[in-house]
């Protein structure tokens, strides 16, 4: 139930030629939402968003009675694009599994925070930013959380040299 | 000899718990800003024991990773094993034999008891009472002593194998098990005697560090935490896997959102923890422990994989991002504690620094989890 009703939500945020349907594995994909075959897969909903509706996204997940599970990032070297996952998850029975990815250039990797909308959203922020040097813009306290407090180096990023 | 320091009303000062505390259980600093014994403003710092094991995970095959897993919460250890397999097998398509997971149920049970068991005399400790430590850690030990013969090891557990286990459980195994219950649940008895109903432990507990539902989703707090705080939460139940649904077992909810809630949630997992282990016992199937087909060199398929089970301490996920190859492109691992230690900043502002230690205990921390 809550998985109809929170795609349509998400839905509403694209146009509507965007694609709805699975594209072919490992190809490049427009924004848009997807319905994935949990089985496979572990979760029910995957949204890749712009940058700049990436509040109104994790808003509608905020009011649909969504928890956090946690924010990362993956480095697509090949691509010059830093990607940035969030996770999110249900504590009723109407298990849903929701995905938020935004993509942002490598030589400018600024996603605005959702530590307004998510208190918990802090810590993971900081730790994305922490390995990969995305930079949350808004976001009030944006210092090393995992790495030393002088670090500025990001490791998981995929041209770090140790 | 200099003269002592006089604060003004109103004046605070800067407290260091940790990063080498006894009530931290690992190196975690807290620094906290006091109004007397009051606490005004708390920030946690972490990193202390980082290792990067997500860093590890990119350059290691799959299988090189398994013994990774059990090193980031040492006290559960089985339970991360267990997600980083079920992943595998799931992306890859591997069927796994019903008696290793029978097994596997078995020995995770086992592990959350352990688990339970050396939280639960640590922390009364931690509250002054030093003799329930050694009575739980008897009982652990037993146990201990049950999965080391089958796993080969007491703690870093590496026995689970995608498909299956490294080694079947015999006669001896079954019958300690079984001998282990009765023993088990007479323990339980004597530890809710003893602790759980001693009024100073109550008083000690009661209303003291409360968190709300609505914080505890804004946190993502899982596990005891929010089974504690009136949300009837637990991946074995909300997101079955393994062998689970098979089993008849509760979910322990309790309403009151504060340390005594946790508490008692904890303790009645572990009666729920020994109805699972004796069905498993009495339910065991035969046949083989390893699946058939199942390539040498695993590789996944293209895509982005999640999986979540539930943990001694709640939700651990772990997600695989792979582009084909034999390691992972990206690996991911969302460690529970570390989403119920986010919270403590908020919720223990206005707090008295010794109710602090007592409400810090009752989340649960393992800080080689949290750091990863």
């Amino acid at each position: 139930m809550i998985q109809e009703t929170t795609r349509e939500a998400l839905q509403s945020l694209f146009a509507e030629s965007a694609p709805a349907v699975e594209v072919e594995a490992g190809a490049p994909r427009g924004n848009g939402v997807i319905t994935r075959d949990y089985n496979a897969h572990g979760y029910h909903l995957d949204a890749q968003v712009a940058a700049d509706q990436l509040v109104a996204a994790v808003e509608i997940i905020d009011q649909a009675g969504f928890f956090i599970e946690s924010i990362t990032g993956v480095d697509w070297i090949k691509e010059n694009q830093l990607e940035v996952i969030y996770d999110f998850s249900r504590y009723d029975f109407d298990t849903c599994r929701v995905v938020i990815r935004t993509r942002v250039p490598r030589d400018q990797p600024i996603v605005p925070t959702i530590t307004t909308i998510y208190a918990g959203a802090n810590w993971h922020e900081r730790e994305t930013h922490d390995f990969f040097g995305i930079k949350f813009a808004g976001h009030p306290h944006l210092i090393p959380l995992l790495l030393p407090e002088d670090a500025d180096f990001h490791p998981l990023l995929k041209d770090f040299k140790a | 000899m200099s003269a002592p320091i006089q604060l003004q009303p109103g004046e605070t000062f800067i407290l260091n718990v940790g990063p080498q505390h006894p009530a931290t259980h690992g190196v975690l600093r807290v620094k906290m800003e006091m109004d007397g014994e009051y606490i005004v403003k708390a920030e946690t710092v972490l990193g202390y024991v980082h290792r990067m094991h997500e860093k590890m995970g990119e350059n290691r095959t799959y299988a090189q990773y398994l013994p990774n897993l059990s090193r980031l919460d040492y006290l559960g250890a089985l339970g991360y094993t267990h997600g980083h397999v079920l992943l595998i097998e799931r992306a890859a398509g591997i069927e796994v034999p019903e008696r290793a997971e029978y097994i596997r149920a078995i020995t995770v049970e086992l592990n959350r008891l352990a688990s339970h068991l050396f939280w639960f005399g640590c922390y009364v400790m931690d509250l002054g009472g030093f003799s329930p430590l050694m009575y739980a850690l008897e009982d652990r030990e037993y146990i201990l002593d049950m999965l080391e013969a089958v796993t080969g090891a007491r703690l870093t557990y590496c026995y689970y194998r995608f498909g299956g286990l490294y080694n079947d459980v015999d006669d001896d195994f079954i019958e300690a098990a079984n001998r282990f219950i009765p023993r088990m649940r007479k323990s339980l008895k004597k530890y809710a005697a003893l602790v759980t109903g001693n009024i100073i432990f109550q008083k000690r507990l009661e209303g003291i560090g409360h968190i709300s539902a609505e914080m505890c989703r804004k946190y993502g707090a899982t596990g005891a935490v929010a089974r504690g705080s009136g949300i009837d939460f637990d991946v074995r139940k909300n997101e079955p896997y393994s062998v689970y649904p098979e089993f008849d077992f509760d979910i322990p909810v309790y309403h009151e959102c504060d340390s005594m809630a946790r508490f008692k949630v904890r303790m009645d997992e572990m009666e729920q923890s020994l109805r699972i282990i004796e069905q498993g016992l009495a339910k065991l199937p035969g046949g083989p422990i390893m699946a058939e087909k199942k390539p040498k060199n695993i590789k996944l398929p293209v895509g982005d994989f999640y999986q979540a089970v539930e943990t001694a301490r709640g939700s651990f996920g772990i997600r695989i991002v792979s582009d084909g190859d034999k390691n992972a492109y990206r690996l991911k691992l969302r460690s529970p504690t570390y989403s119920n230690m986010h919270l403590f900043d908020e919720a223990c502002e206005g707090m008295m620094i010794m109710d602090a230690l007592a409400f810090m205990g009752s989340l649960d921390l393992v800080i080689p989890e949290i750091d990863r």
